[in-house]
């Protein structure tokens, strides 16, 4: 137990897994709806408060990971419940509690059919996520990882949209597919090692075809929940037809899942096959950035719209990742962060809109800049945000994943560059519209502007875009330590110059 | 009193024998049956500590065959709670249908207690023919008969691997020289890997296989399953099946550790079983055919249990057994409470199930995702144990495909989930479900969810249990 700094005080990381499942429960004896609302807000609350001292006790000087707890937990084949947080994991930890909350808040009119389900399913979704980036147990963090599918197939299934069964089904089935030969992976890393500590199988010397089939295993899993080109054909469908706070969950937590995979899994426990495959991946990364780019500014529904600018900004983090380099897994990092803030309030902002003119449309919400100067004013500061424009945060992330990426390969930093562009024009395009797209909208006699709630919900989130656009430090310091441990553990399996996987690179 | 389960289910059957010679009996019957199926499962609590050995060693006593026993009841009392209605059955044969049902049961407790061959194949031959005639004893009101159909099926085929088995054993015996599974692992000890052995072995194996449903002698089951009334169904699906893993154990255990082959040749059969079931269970409409063959396909994994031959796979194979009884009680539950008149519903019929009766929606869809293998039920957690020890010994193709078929069999475990959570009622009428059933219902989630979050305890005493087994 060499990678985990033990917490013997108060159990910080099985509090925030397990209060809201405690939670979840308790909900399912109240009765009354707004109690319900009140109390799902409450759980998380508490939940994001108790979450803090993480990050306040958090030693940025370690690669190792902290506040960790170990029990025995299926003896006869070694599986211990075993959490712990590092750099990697700490800050997505943070924005899942503290997204959780505002998800409460975003739903507290939008939901009016079966509320105290839909906050169950939330609560429970909460105890799922936290537990898969806390998760350091091979078993502990499968049984979360495909755990938190029921839940969020029962928001979109339940309270999504018209098209919501179909969504639904196409969300269970491609995630859960792509997932079933993790498990064939987890096992055969077991048979191994001898046992389920995610940390223990880093660093071993497994053979090259071994590497191989693993990382793919893992690969397949975690490009699927991400999701890379061409295995987002399920993102669309479910943003759209998800409940506001469902597709905020999903945008902002569900898709870093896959990101963090690859972080936690493909490149410390297959290096080998990572340099093997990376320019694949660059390239299909590009793929996804300039695919999702062009397809966002074909859009006339704003929630497909933001869908596919997710796409796009989401091969921006991949990118980052595989570039293999300090600089760039930073980026990338901060970048997921930010993919969370921006596109999670976005999000929010389109679902504001669909509960006054039950529409999603553009045409719908033309020239509403007058009527609602607050909403137009936190919808052009998150547009901007997600078009990477400096001083926002997104513009630190990006360009920490482009300045890490032209170092190790200038054509294929530069074939992303485009994206930039498109997320300009597609941007700029919804935001011309809907604050000064013309009069003539028949929507707006029924318009009114944002109430305390909703301004509440979205203030938060409007901090941090600027926050981390003007001072990122406190941020970057914590992933500093660990993203320099794990460079240094893929490094060393480095491939030699002239090798047939770099020939796909110019 | 080491058979007091035993001695209470034949008190039971001789009274509710003679209670069907009487006129109007159907309220005594279902009180006396009643009576008798808490006293058994009583009995069969307080018989779990107990060994010994009976009737000239031919019958044992130990945790293995109590553990089985105490499945047994937990089966027979589930499925006479929330099925007890018996929508399905006329009242005139009420008391005839009790005493089927608790012969079949007494045949399958001493079949997991049987460690002598001729004992053994009384026993099985004891449940069968009580199961045989469970199955045509369904109300005919549509006139399909499809019951009549299911029963001549199961009987010819029933009868048929019985002489398989019978043939097997005759060549057991012509080895040995004893009928007594003890005596007859010792004297094979050593040529375990002779090609007779195999064969023998491989023919008392079908008739289990037969029990169990694994292809490729499964052809009777979808048929059984649709034309049984769903009462009976929910008992044939879940507590023969329980004991056909006994048995299946206890064949397995002849084996020596090095007929490495039989565990090839099984593994096939457990992919094809898997692959066979879950395919067809896919365009099934009616949910007690689409069980069916998900029973084929979970066939298919529980051998993963048994390829390995080794006592690890044995306590997993044991494992998944109980939270497969769990599961598919929890499943036939449901469609005992849909069903109005007994008749089969059909997967639309669930429709809207959310808005109907949300603790029945519940229990279906835990069951439904536990069946599917998703975490953190009980199936999850059976199939990685049997996964997991599979691919310890090497069985990396096999678990790859099981692995894939999973993936498969997603599909129409969810669309069942899909119809009942988001189709539309339409003018069905709210399920009105009994508070016992609806009780029983919470029980089966809890105890899918505990054995999928807590399994540590029951896999040790299942492996101490196989040890039993394989030790004897």
């Amino acid at each position: 137990m060499d990678f985990l700094v033990i917490n013997n005080g108060f159990p910080f990381l099985s509090a925030i897994i397990f209060l809201p499942l405690a939670g979840a429960l308790v909900q399912m004896l109240i009765r009354d709806d707004n109690l319900a609302r009140i109390w799902a807000l409450l759980v998380t609350v508490v939940v994001a408060v108790v979450s803090l001292p993480l990050y306040i006790g958090f030693d940025t000087s370690s690669p190792m990971y902290q506040f960790g707890e170990s029990h025995q937990w299926i003896p006869a084949l070694n599986i211990t419940y075993t959490v712990g947080v590092d750099g990697i994991s700490l800050l997505l930890v943070l924005m899942t509690t503290l997204i959780m909350p505002l998800c409460v808040l975003g739903s507290w009119s939008y939901i009016q059919k079966r509320v105290r389900s839909f906050m169950v399913c939330l609560l429970i979704m909460e105890s799922s996520m936290l537990g898969v980036f806390c998760a350091l147990d091979f078993v502990f963090f499968y049984i979360m990882w495909e755990a938190m599918l029921i839940p969020m197939y029962l928001l979109i299934a339940i309270w999504g949209g018209p098209r919501k069964t179909y969504a639904s089904i196409k969300f269970f089935l491609y995630t859960l597919a792509g997932s079933v030969l993790l498990l064939v992976a987890i096992i055969a890393l077991y048979v191994k090692n001898g046992t389920f500590y995610i940390p223990a199988a880093m660093g071993q010397d497994y053979s090259a075809a071994f590497q191989t089939w693993v990382f793919l295993a893992f690969f397949l899993a975690f490009a699927i929940k991400v999701p890379m080109f061409p295995f987002h054909t399920w993102l669309p469908a479910a943003h759209v037809e998800a409940p506001t706070a469902g597709s905020v969950i999903l945008a902002s937590i569900l898709l870093k899942m896959g990101t963090y995979g690859f972080l936690r899994f493909c490149l410390p426990i297959t290096p080998a096959a990572t340099f093997q495959f990376m320019p694949a991946i660059l390239w299909l990364s590009v793929a996804g950035i300039l695919y999702g780019g062009f397809t966002a500014l074909a859009q006339h529904d704003m929630k497909k719209l933001i869908a596919y600018s997710s796409v796009g900004h989401m091969g921006f983090v991949t990118l980052g990742i595989f570039v293999l380099n300090s600089r760039g897994i930073e980026g990338a990092m901060l970048q997921m962060i930010n993919h969370g803030i921006t596109t999670g309030a976005l999000f929010f902002c389109v679902g504001m809109i669909y509960e006054r003119t039950h529409s999603r449309e553009i045409r719908d919400a033309t020239g509403i800049g007058k009527l609602m100067p607050w909403y137009v004013t936190f919808l052009a500061f998150f547009s901007l945000s997600s078009l990477a424009f400096p001083g926002t945060n997104s513009f630190v992330g990006e360009f920490l994943v482009l300045a890490g990426s032209f170092a190790e390969n200038k054509v294929v930093a530069a074939c992303a560059i485009p994206g930039a562009v498109l997320a300009a024009a597609y941007m700029l395009r919804l935001l011309q519209k809907v604050v000064w797209g013309g009069p003539d909208n028949p929507q707006i006699p029924g318009l009114f502007d944002l109430r305390m709630r909703e301004i509440v919900t979205l203030a938060p989130l409007l901090v941090f875009v600027f926050w981390i656009g003007f001072s990122p430090a406190p941020f970057l310091e914590v992933m500093h330590t660990s993203v320099n441990h794990l460079v240094a553990q893929v490094a060393d399996h480095a491939p030699a110059a002239g090798s047939l996987a770099l020939n796909m690179l110019p | 009193m080491l058979i007091a389960p035993e001695i209470i289910l034949l008190a039971g059957s001789t009274i509710l024998f003679f209670v069907s010679l009487a006129r109007d009996n159907s309220r005594i019957a279902q009180a006396a049956a009643m009576l008798t199926t808490f006293a058994l499962m009583a009995a069969s609590v307080v018989c779990l500590g107990q060994h010994g050995e009976l009737f000239f060693k031919s019958y044992r006593i130990d945790l293995f065959s109590q553990i089985f026993k105490l499945l047994i009841s937990f089966g027979l009392l589930a499925v006479m709670l929330f099925g007890a209605r018996l929508k399905g059955i006329s009242d005139d044969v009420r008391a005839e249908y009790y005493l089927f049902l608790f012969l079949a049961t007494l045949g399958l407790m001493m079949v997991v207690s049987s460690v002598e061959l001729l004992t053994l194949f009384v026993s099985l031959e004891l449940s069968s023919f009580a199961l045989y005639l469970l199955v045509p004893l369904r109300d005919d009101s549509g006139g399909i008969r499809a019951q009549m159909e299911a029963s001549a099926k199961y009987l010819l085929f029933g009868v048929m691997v019985t002489g398989i088995m019978l043939f097997g054993m005759s060549y057991l015996f012509g080895l040995t020289g004893s009928t007594y599974l003890a005596d007859i692992m010792a004297r094979l000890s050593g040529i375990g890997a002779e090609p007779a052995v195999i064969v023998a072995v491989a023919m008392v194996l079908c008739a289990f296989c037969f029990k169990l449903g694994m292809f490729p002698f499964h052809f009777w089951l979808p048929d059984v399953y649709q034309g049984a009334s769903n009462e009976t169904a929910a008992y044939i699906a879940a507590v023969p099946k329980v004991a056909a893993i006994a048995l299946v154990l206890r064949a397995a255990a002849l084996f020596s550790p090095d007929a490495a082959s039989v565990g090839k040749i099984i593994g096939v059969l457990a992919v094809c079983s898997m692959f066979y079931g879950n395919i067809l269970a896919l365009v099934q409409k009616d949910i007690k055919r689409m069980l069916g063959f998900s029973g084929i396909a979970h066939a298919g994994y529980v051998m993963l249990g048994v390829i390995i031959l080794k006592e690890s796979g044995y306590a997993a194979a044991v494992y998944y057994i109980t939270g497969y009884l769990v599961m598919n009680l929890a499943c036939f539950l449901v469609i005992c409470a849909v069903s109005r008149e007994g008749e089969n519903p059909a997967i639309e019929d669930f429709s809207g199930l959310y808005q109907r009766s949300p603790l029945l929606a519940l229990t279906l869809a835990c069951a439904m995702f536990a069946l599917a293998g998703i975490p953190p039920f009980v199936g999850f957690m059976g199939k990685f144990f049997l996964l997991a020890g599979a691919l310890e010994n090497g069985f990396l193709f096999l678990v790859i495909l099981a692995a894939v078929n999973t993936a498969i069999s997603i599909y129409y475990y969810l669309s069942v989930v899909r119809v009942a959570y988001t189709a539309d009622p339409g003018d069905r009428e709210p399920v009105r479900a009994g508070f016992v059933p609806q009780a029983i219902g919470l029980v089966l989630i809890m105890a899918i969810i505990v054995m999928g979050v807590l399994p540590g305890r029951f896999l040790e005493i299942a492996g101490e249990a196989v040890k039993l087994v394989s030790g004897a």
